[in-house]
């Protein structure tokens, strides 16, 4: 039976579309998801997507955290629902308390849109089980406010576990701390991104296929394939 | 109405790259003895009924600040009266 991953739209989300093809190029079967709706209608995973949810008044996701379908997700991913997070959705998740820390301001102020290099980190989550932990992987950047942060001692806590999933390497793209591109939860089934692993899934939009792998590794996770 | 002001602000060790942006920009107006500059965001809320410090405070907590990143205060203040108002 193919997977069902859902993908929320809340106003203002742009990579919705794009995630939901990510979904189907994969091999799932992508179920759209409503902000205003808090019913998952039974999906087994869901991705947050990028863009500008509630035009990213106050903090970006800071709005987005209290719409009713975000509810039902902050308690589906405390029983273990595999949830992801990108760009936006990444800010979502630590606005929400899902992740620890904060996205803020590009530190040069600059809106960066290219293709980056990253380093993934931990090939132990439900979102990179498909990778090698060392593995280097080309997937698009494209934020203003994408400078991770967070104090030294959940700093250290997130290296000591094996919870930073990604860096960049050859420049990191907006002055996160420590080159964070992506973290975890301690159970690994959510993950935050900063980076567009949707946009880097067909050799004719993308920079390469490699953001194909953080899909293809959700619905190994779902199958129970080990790692 | 009086209204409840709360301030927010960077947490001093969390870098302001629009403050740090705005100092460098005023040596172009001929001002050389600002040493930093730090941008924050200042909240109006009117109650419906008497302005309530708590419940003020239970808002920035939960919605106007990010405490990973950000310090806020509460405060009120009269209708007529305006807060540090230049002179």
């Amino acid at each position: 039976m193919t997977a069902r991953v859902g993908v929320v739209t809340f106003p203002g989300s742009l990579d919705d579309g794009d995630a939901a093809r990510a979904v189907r190029i994969a091999g799932a079967e992508p179920v759209r998801l409503w902000h205003g709706d808090p019913e998952l209608y039974g999906v087994e995973a869901v991705v947050l997507p990028g863009g500008f949810s509630y035009g990213d008044y106050l903090r970006c996701g800071a709005i987005a955290r209290f719409a009713p379908v975000m509810e039902t997700i902050v308690d589906a991913a405390g029983g273990g629902l595999p949830v992801l997070g990108i760009c936006n959705g990444f800010q979502i998740l630590c606005e929400a308390h899902l992740l620890p820390g904060a996205l803020t301001r590009n530190q040069h102020l600059h809106f960066r849109n290219r293709d980056q290099m990253l380093r993934i980190e931990s090939a132990g989550t439900a979102w990179t089980n498909a990778f090698q932990a060392g593995q280097q992987v080309l997937i698009p950047v494209k934020n203003g406010e994408g400078c991770y942060v967070a104090d030294r001692a959940t700093l250290d806590e997130l290296e000591g576990e094996g919870r930073v999933v990604a860096r960049y390497v050859g420049g990191n793209p907006n002055g996160s701390m420590r080159d964070i591109a992506a973290i975890t939860n301690p159970a690994g089934n959510v993950v935050g991104i900063m980076p567009h692993p949707e946009h880097a899934v067909e050799a004719l939009t993308g920079p390469s296929l490699d953001g194909l792998g953080f899909f293809t590794s959700v619905l190994k996770h779902l199958v129970g394939t080990p790692a | 109405m009086p209204r409840v002001v709360v301030d927010v602000m960077l947490k001093p060790e969390i870098l302001d790259p629009q403050g740090q942006a705005v100092a460098n920009a005023l040596p172009r107006l001929g001002v050389s003895d600002v040493a930093s500059v730090r941008i924050g965001r200042r909240i109006e809320i009117e109650f419906t009924g008497e302005p309530d410090l708590d419940r003020a405070r239970e808002i920035a907590d939960k919605l106007l600040a990010n405490p990973v990143i950000e310090d806020f205060t509460v405060r009120v203040v009269e209708a007529d009266e305006t807060v540090d108002a230049h002179p």
